[in-house]
């Protein structure tokens, strides 16, 4: 498929990593292996190893982060790589600067790779194809489109609970409209060869023709979990929550909050995820976010991994196969 | 001057005439067909063995950049590149900076325009001041000075009453009311057709609704002001049935479909290229085969290439952060000739479409090769294959996703009231 020539090289190796989309099952299996591999670095005195050694990362964030950017610089600097972190949405851009000269500007700074978070969909892939031949860009979050390094960690988390993928039922829950989380582990599930993928949330938030991307839809949390082995919640924003595609936090809380009770549909030994950051007694009632099958912390954790496993094999210095 | 073009095969809706005969021309008019009348000696003689001679083609409603954004392009170029392609008259959409809304911009538009070897330029005005949605704009004056018609180009009014009072006004001065049917509360967040690929690329979505809710409402304050309307560049294949049933009930509207929405959809908007963004939205494959159904049939009468030329700059970002639109003209005879050698378009109607319909629409003289006709002629040779590149495009606005693409279908000269205002060199 066309996005195939573009995120990976003549020989199938991964050049830069935009989507999970048309991404082969082989590639994805790599990244979880790798990553696998470097959660061991973090458990040493020093956690450090040299495979980006002499590289320079530059995170480009056109839009607000704390959690993605700042895991992404620690797996950065956990493989001994140069980080710098611009934050452009307080800098060029508002001076006028376009897209493509803000590129020119940072490339000639002699940048390896690039971690780019933009509100517009599809802008890391239009860096992708400005930039020159020996650099590599990370999508790290792109408008409603994609935000793959955070559906592999949520796969890593996924396989290190349930092993499995061709067994488990899994549901989505939330605002799916206007999420990349969810668009990318739709892709990643699927990928994985996951047998039923279900997104649950009311009709205002979930897009048309989404059952094309392989999904289930319910618009019932009762029915949407029933007998599910994981249950990944998508965050609500703050300005959704009272406007005209919901009423208000309460009632949201109130039809579609993850509760104890209604935990209790999903298989016992079901896990809750979540990307973060949380909005207790909104999308999730505190006693499932800080319960014993709630895994959000560990998500955490191994976001480091999966993002060193992700930047190692761009830049060419990880397997590329397990 | 007296040019004889011959040899050519004659497609002339208004006649149905279809059959190999020479056309002589004096001056601005054509003076005989077929048998060489008594005592002509053309000055030249056009060679149109094996091509196409038909009526040229008019653009109801073109961006043509000047004033205001030169950098995109001007009218000098445009109406070049449109000749170029077959265009004998182009209409210039008033969302121009300054906006076309007093007769001083007019006079600049026709004197940009005089001197210029290509189509002529006809204006049309702007429905409301500055194209501001709340105050008329000085319609009376903007028809004495030439304007075809009135629009709110790109501006679809938020405003009913405001809508309804203008459409009112308009058919008072008799002025055909240039119409983009558009909600604009359901259009304003989107990019593209809101549907499994929007879904997909994480697109904000156009909703079909949008622009069957703008078309019913403008439906029904027609019916209530008895204005005259087209509306341009309709993407959906249910507006149709809506143009359909007012027509049937005696409402003086007609529709174009845009050379792009005929001939792409949705699922062609690859790699989030900026290329294929343009407003109204690409629909859906079903879209576009019902619409091209109903330009065969008649039930949509035009066929425009919504030509919008832009600079580099204007479509070098992601998607959604490019400025909307397609330079068309470039493309717009190969891809309508695509149409017709599928077998879903006859050319006759093809030609009625690009030709004889809009002509009608902004009343123009009839388009038609007959005697004691009005000489605004294109010859094309339909073989012919080239490649669309920005060095074939004649057009300053190289903003096409058909780039690169190989093309049947050339235009090898133009005539624009008797005069050759475009001829290719071999």
């Amino acid at each position: 498929m066309a996005n195939d020539s573009i995120q990976l090289d003549s020989q199938g190796r991964l050049k830069h990593f935009l989507t999970i989309e048309h991404l082969p099952k082989s590639l994805l299996t790599a990244i979880l292996d790798n990553a696998e591999r470097f959660t061991v670095v973090g458990d040493r005195a020093v956690k450090k190893v040299p495979l980006l050694r002499g590289k320079t990362v530059v995170n480009l964030f056109f839009e607000p982060s704390t959690r993605t950017r700042t895991t992404f610089e620690l797996a950065a600097k956990r493989l001994s790589a140069d980080v710098m972190n611009l934050n452009i949405e307080a800098s060029a851009a508002k001076k006028g600067e376009s897209l493509a000269d803000t590129l020119r500007t940072l490339e000639a700074m002699q940048t390896d790779m690039f971690v780019v978070r933009h509100h517009e969909s599809g802008a890391p892939e239009f860096i992708a194809r400005q930039v020159g031949p020996e650099v590599s860009v990370i999508n790290a979050g792109d408008g409603r489109h994609a935000h793959p390094t955070q559906a592999m960690l949520d796969m890593f988390t996924i396989r290190r609970y349930k092993r499995d993928f061709t067994r488990l039922k899994v549901a989505i829950v939330g605002d799916v409209a206007h999420s990349r989380v969810a668009r990318s582990e739709i892709h990643a599930l699927t990928t994985l060869g996951v047998p039923e993928i279900r997104v649950v949330g009311p009709k205002t938030l979930l897009p048309r023709g989404i059952e094309a991307m392989g999904v289930d839809v319910h618009h019932s949390l009762e029915t949407g979990l029933e007998g599910v082995d994981v249950v990944m919640m998508l965050r609500l924003q703050q300005e959704r929550m009272q406007s005209a595609l919901l009423p208000s936090g309460h009632e949201y809380f109130h039809t579609f909050g993850l509760t104890p009770a209604r935990l209790r549909r999903a298989k016992p030994d079901a896990i809750v995820m979540h990307p973060g950051p949380i909005n207790r007694g909104v999308e999730i009632d505190s006693a499932v976010a800080d319960g014993k099958q709630s895994v959000i912390l560990q998500q955490v954790t191994h976001g480091i991994a999966v993002r060193m496993a992700v930047m190692s094999m761009a830049m060419g210095t990880a397997a590329q196969a397990s | 001057m007296k040019i004889t073009i011959s040899g050519g095969r004659v497609v002339d809706p208004v006649s149905q005439r279809d059959e190999v005969v020479d056309v002589f021309i004096d001056g601005d008019t054509i003076i005989g067909l077929g048998r060489t009348p008594a005592g002509f000696k053309p000055a030249r003689v056009l060679d149109a063995k094996g091509a196409i001679v038909c009526p040229g083609f008019t653009e109801v409603g073109a961006r043509l950049r000047e004033p205001g954004a030169e950098h995109k392009a001007t009218i000098a170029s445009e109406l070049e590149a449109a000749a170029a392609n077959g265009f004998t008259t182009v209409c210039c959409m008033p969302d121009t900076n300054p906006v076309i809304d007093t007769p001083a911009v007019v006079e600049l538009v026709n004197q940009r325009a005089r001197g210029v070897r290509g189509a002529r330029v006809r204006c049309i005005g702007a429905l409301t001041h500055a194209l501001g949605g709340s105050v008329l704009a000085e319609m009376a004056a903007l028809k004495e000075i030439g304007c075809v018609g009135v629009a709110n180009a790109g501006h679809p009014l938020r405003d009913s009453n405001v809508l309804k009072n203008a459409l009112a006004y308009a058919a008072t001065l008799d002025l055909t009311v240039f119409l983009d049917a558009e909600d604009p509360w359901l259009s304003a967040q989107g990019c593209m057709h809101e549907g499994a690929v929007s879904t997909r690329l994480g697109l904000p979505g156009i909703p079909a609704a949008a622009e069957l809710i703008g078309l019913g409402r403008d439906l029904v304050l027609l019916e209530d002001s008895g204005a005259r309307a087209h509306f341009r560049t309709l993407t959906c294949g249910r507006s149709i049935k809506y143009v359909n049933n007012a027509r049937k009930t005696g409402l003086e509207v007609s529709a174009s479909v845009g050379i792009a929405h005929l001939s792409m959809s949705d699922e062609d908007i690859a790699r989030f290229d900026g290329h294929f963004h343009v407003r109204p939205p690409l629909r859906t494959r079903r879209d576009r085969a019902r619409l091209i159904r109903g330009l065969a049939e008649g039930q949509v009468e035009v066929l425009t290439a919504h030509h919008e030329p832009h600079d580099a700059d204007a479509k070098a970002g992601p998607f959604g952060a490019t400025a909307a639109g397609i330079s068309g003209f470039d493309s717009f005879l190969p891809s309508m000739m695509s149409l017709v050698e599928a077998g879903n378009l006859d050319l006759m109607r093809a030609i009625d479409a690009a030709a004889v319909q809009p002509a009608r629409v902004i009343g123009n003289p009839p388009a038609t090769i007959a005697v004691d006709g009005l000489a605004d002629i294109c010859v094309f040779d339909p073989a012919e294959t080239w490649q669309l590149t920005a060095d074939t495009m004649w057009s300053r606005g190289k903003n096409t996703p058909l780039l690169g693409r190989n093309m049947r279908g050339r235009v090898l000269a133009t005539l624009v009231g008797g005069r050759i205002v475009f001829e290719r060199k071999a």
